[in-house]
């Protein structure tokens, strides 16, 4: 069972409970947001045998995710949903976990909406400049990137060098590649769920950039827009995919 | 033995003045919304006034994130190599903690014992550093368990320890720290015959250091690594907040025929830092990295460097996205029989 435990000082941890009698150290607050749906494809996590998780709707929303990119199928987890007012839900299936999140709009809430409507007041060199700043500060650590779930590939852009894709080093081209990359990689995928911006370092405010575009995929195609990639069709007639 | 001094805290003002006119730039802590980073600062003004520890270490400017070892040009099939660029600027850092301090001598270790990096030596003799004692600590740091103190002078040129408001004590330690006080001795009075230590925080020893390196060869079958790094999602954050951690990746970048080659902060946390051209990986899962991690700071660097790997600052617990807390896996394993 993966689910959330006391860490240290008054942080939580994500625990790994392997044993009924363990199970009285979970525990479910305010505090418990991190993306536990991080922990399914991990080696050693599912070298413990078939896990559940306890999945609060950001988490619910991963593994709907994960199913869609079929990192996931039925039958690989069992999943202890929490609703958003705190209530134990039964999921029998995966199936049944996708068709309860998707009525649920993804949707940002008003501080988000704020940031972002400050974001966009700026001029296009004010912003430019905002995120070079915060972009000097990254020091490629890659903890974005191994806190999200959706950040799964074995082998990611920036780790090939025949070719480079990306540029590696931790300057401020790189840095600012690497973001924009990733923010790009996730179009569609990321639940918001909030880690990458926990989990970095120096702070840097990056579900911004993915607010923005939820945002922009909320307005131009609706809040319960289909997974584009799910929705592929080898018969497409537009040209430009193939 | 130090020579001990003391300086008015509204002299600092004047002193970083003749520190610049004196040709070095000063890299100092700053608040930056809660980030305490080292930055460029002409005044003392522009100093965080209250934090326990910077969010990165002063170890940015000894063996910066990346930097430039080479440049090359290709011609047909011939490389030249053209002239770096890379030239270290005199530099103070003032209020570097003395648990980052003393990090200096384990990068060192690695960069000038054995083999002389010349890049790196040329850094740490142009930068000086002024140290500013611990006045506070938190439940993260545990330099005393691995030889330092809040106080401790190793790695400083000078240390200052505030007395009250006002008052710095300054301990000038070596050539560079008195090179730096020659520059505005009347700034510099007698008076230094205090004791310091009630001014420091009280860091308790949390764990024998000489009975883990001792203890560690016999554990690195245990299950425990296992047990401990199961949440650990292999991110770097660890190796590049740590004043000591000194491993590095080479990134060549060309535009057209010519190019340049950078030395990259690296990390034992990453799947792919021992991976081999041949696909094989020694390290293959997190809980080999993480004991990597330990062995490396508490048992290698000890037995083949003569140097503890780790200077109890508690960057790495405090940043840890999923809580890892090195002093609490240390105290875990220790018990472990």
């Amino acid at each position: 069972m993966i689910g959330y435990g006391e860490g240290s000082g008054n942080r939580v941890r994500a625990i790994f409970i392997q044993k009924p009698e363990d199970a009285d150290r979970l525990i479910l607050d305010d505090r418990c947001l991190q993306n536990l749906a991080v922990y399914l494809p991990k080696h050693e996590v599912r070298a413990l045998g078939k896990p559940a998780i306890v999945a609060r709707v950001p988490v619910l929303r991963s593994i709907q995710q994960l199913v869609y990119e079929q990192q996931l199928k039925e039958g690989d987890i069992a999943v202890i949903g929490v609703s958003d007012d705190g209530q134990v839900l039964d999921f029998p299936d995966l199936k049944s976990v996708g068709d309860f999140v998707s009525k649920i709009p993804l949707t940002l809430t008003p501080d988000e909406q704020a940031a972002l409507k400050k974001l966009e007041a700026m001029s296009r060199e004010e912003r430019w400049n905002f995120w070079l700043e915060e972009m000097s500060n990254c020091i490629k650590c890659y903890a974005c990137r191994a806190s999200c779930p959706m950040c799964y590939c074995e082998r990611c852009t920036v780790d090939c060098n025949q070719p480079q894709w990306i540029s590696v080093p931790a300057h401020a081209l790189g840095s600012l590649e690497w973001h924009i990359m990733r923010a790009m990689h996730l179009a569609g995928r990321c639940v918001n769920c909030g880690d990458c911006t926990r989990a970095c370092p120096v702070k840097i405010p990056l579900a911004l950039l993915n607010q923005r575009i939820i945002a922009d995929i909320v307005d131009n195609f609706g809040e319960k827009a289909e997974y584009a990639l799910a929705a592929f069709k080898p018969d497409d007639t537009e040209d430009f995919i193939r | 033995m130090a020579d001990k001094k003391i300086i008015r805290k509204s002299s600092l003002g004047e002193l970083f003045k003749k520190i610049r006119s004196d040709g070095k730039r000063i890299l100092a802590p700053v608040d930056r919304g809660g980030k305490i980073l080292f930055e460029y600062v002409d005044s003392p003004g522009s100093i965080a006034p209250d934090y326990i520890q910077t969010t990165l270490s002063a170890k940015d400017t000894l063996l910066p994130r990346c930097e430039e070892m080479l440049r090359f040009r290709t011609e047909q099939k011939s490389v030249y190599l053209e002239e770096s660029l890379n030239r270290p600027e005199p530099t103070l850092i003032f209020g570097v903690r003395p648990c980052d301090a003393r990090s200096i001598a384990v990068l060192n270790a690695v960069y000038l014992i054995n083999y002389t990096d010349d890049i790196y030596r040329q850094k740490i003799d142009t930068t000086t550093i002024v140290g500013v004692s611990c006045a506070k600590c938190d439940e993260y740091c545990f330099c005393t368990s691995v030889g330092g103190s809040p106080g401790d002078t190793a790695g400083s040129d000078m240390l200052l320890t505030q007395m009250d408001n006002d008052i710095y004590l300054a301990e000038i330690l070596t050539d560079k720290g008195k090179a730096i006080a020659a520059l505005a001795p009347e700034l510099f009075a007698e008076g230094g015959d205090v004791d310091k230590n009630k001014h420091c925080a009280d860091v308790p020893v949390r764990f024998d250091v000489k009975d883990l390196s001792k203890r560690l060869p016999g554990v690195f079958e245990d299950p425990v690594w296992i047990a401990q790094s199961l949440r650990c999602i292999g991110c770097g954050t660890c190796s590049y907040v740590c004043p000591a951690c000194t491993c590095f990746d080479i990134q060549d970048e060309t535009d057209g025929n010519r190019g340049v080659r950078l030395r990259c902060w690296d990390s034992c946390g990453f799947a792919q830092f021992t991976l081999h051209t041949s696909g094989h990986n020694p390290r293959e899962v997190q809980s080999q990295r993480w004991r990597q991690r330990i062995m490396h700071k508490f048992s290698y660097q000890p037995d083949q460097l003569d140097v503890i790997g780790c200077v109890g600052c508690g960057r790495c617990s405090r940043t840890c996205p999923v809580d890892m807390n090195i002093l609490q896996h240390i105290t875990d394993i220790l018990e472990v029989h």
